[in-house]
């Protein structure tokens, strides 16, 4: 559900080499050229718009791999 | 003589479980009263009964007794992450577990000792130390009071410094001459049990950190049965076991404290970075420089367990009485001392006026207080002499 602000953050923080829209929710965002540098930003930004903090056993490169496997950790911690 | 002694420690599922349980109670018992624990400089009562309810005042206790046999590579663990939520709380049980590996490593081959490590075990009895004494400055190599013994029962009084938690533990455990004739140094070690001894309160204890340890000063006053009296002389005993023990463990729950202020100021900048995204801050490159001396601190204390592990599983007796080796440890309880001090500071610049503040969650004062008294209890610079005097005849390698 909360697909739509995930998309608009890795846009704007995710420094991809293809265009979001282009990504299908399960498309290897690595492959699409996330860094893991890069990922700090996108997780700032998602801890600061769904108000949340992503513990350190979920900072890994499955939490961020795919749109779907971003939505799903943040479904988990806003509940 | 030492004898080998391979404490098999638990499996690593099991382990792992015991270290959740720690933090568990850590988060739900021990943080919670560590700010009112502070304040009132009282005894850190909830989270030594927590971790009585959890066996864990008999971890290193072989399994044979009845303990839960942690090697000392595992205890030092537990005592890091106790660190992280309470240094009082964490002080007493690394104490308590200092004067655990006196009894494990030096008098297992006795009945009465045996007996009484079971009676620990089923009863998680809480044991304070009384080494020092007014009137030798804190070394713990001498003592002016002796044991009188008569027949099969002795008397022992002692005019302690400092007692740590003396009023909350169950047993004590003594050191003083063998006996009126004998020299300062030629000292023996005395367990006394409740019933045993009375204390005169003659020291308060109000100090800057470390204030749940309650390390006030009494006179004691005891008599008891000569089977209490530790079988080696207590040179043995604290080259073996006391020195290595104290100094690894007292470090491991320093390095739990500095951890907590890294993570403090890790927050603080994950905080900060969450509000202003653009770019690195200066704090976010400080903190990357804090974590590389948190990394020295504790791979320092890796080696050095590794290698005392090691003696104890070999019991080799040559290894632990050379020079080299005490240098070592002497030089870890130097180091973690120090770093600690070093960590804090860093953390607390990290933080800023948040840190700085008692009502912040960010707040490193209890952290900056207990972290000046690491480098006072046996200090530091005692340490350093006698590292220097032994440096003068030991060549590394």
């Amino acid at each position: 559900m909360h697909s739509e602000k995930v998309r608009e953050i890795l846009d704007k923080n995710g420094r991809l080499s293809s265009p979001v829209p282009d990504l299908s929710d399960d498309s290897d965002l690595y492959s699409a050229g996330l860094t893991s540098l890069a990922t700090v930003s996108v997780m700032l930004a998602l801890e600061d718009e769904f108000d949340i903090e992503i513990p350190d056993n979920m900072l890994s490169r499955k939490t961020f791999e795919s749109i779907s496997s971003i939505v799903e950790t943040v479904n988990e911690l806003a509940e | 003589m030492m004898k080998p002694l391979c404490q098999k420690g638990l499996d690593k599922d099991e382990f792992s479980a015991l270290i959740k349980q720690v933090h568990e109670i850590g988060k739900t018992v021990i943080l919670p009263a560590a700010a009112d624990v502070d304040s009132e400089a009282r005894f850190p009562k909830e989270g030594i009964d927590a971790l009585k309810e959890a066996k864990l005042l008999s971890a290193y206790v072989p399994a044979d007794l009845g303990g839960m046999e942690l090697n000392i590579t595992q205890l030092a663990k537990v005592c890091e992450i106790l660190g992280q939520y309470c240094g009082s709380t964490a002080m007493v049980y690394a104490m308590h577990q200092v004067l655990v590996a006196c009894l494990v490593h030096h008098s297992l081959g006795d009945g009465y000792f045996r007996r009484y490590l079971k009676e620990l075990v089923e009863e998680q009895r809480l044991i304070a130390s009384a080494t020092t004494e007014v009137g030798i400055s804190g070394d713990l190599r001498s003592s002016i009071c002796a044991v009188n013994v008569e027949g099969d029962r002795f008397t022992l009084n002692k005019q302690a410094p400092v007692i740590s938690y003396g009023e909350d533990a169950d047993d004590l455990m003594v050191t003083c001459r063998r006996s009126e004739d004998a020299s300062a140094g030629d000292q023996l070690h005395v367990l006394l049990k409740k019933g045993d001894f009375e204390l005169e309160h003659t020291f308060s204890w109000d100090t800057m950190g470390f204030r749940g340890t309650c390390s006030d000063g009494y006179n004691i006053t005891s008599s008891g049965h000569v089977q209490q009296i530790f079988p080696e002389p207590f040179s043995e005993i604290l080259s073996e076991a006391m020195h290595p023990s104290a100094h690894i463990l007292w470090g491991s729950l320093w390095i739990g404290i500095a951890t907590d202020a890294v993570n403090k100021a890790r927050s603080y900048v994950r905080s900060a970075a969450r509000k202003n995204p653009e770019g690195a801050q200066v704090s976010s490159l400080r903190l990357a420089e804090v974590a590389t001396t948190l990394q020295e601190m504790r791979h320092n204390m890796y080696v050095s367990v590794k290698n005392y592990q090691e003696i104890l599983e070999a019991g080799d007796s040559a290894a632990i009485s050379n020079f080299g080796f005490a240098i070592q440890i002497n030089n870890l309880k130097l180091s973690c001392s120090e770093l600690m001090v070093d960590i804090v500071g860093r953390s607390l610049l990290i933080c800023g006026l948040s840190g700085y503040r008692n009502d912040s969650e960010y707040s490193l004062s209890r952290h900056i207080r207990d972290s000046y008294g690491a480098a006072l209890m046996v200090n530091n610079d005692r340490i350093r002499g006698h590292n220097a005097t032994m440096l003068t005849v030991h060549r590394e390698g």
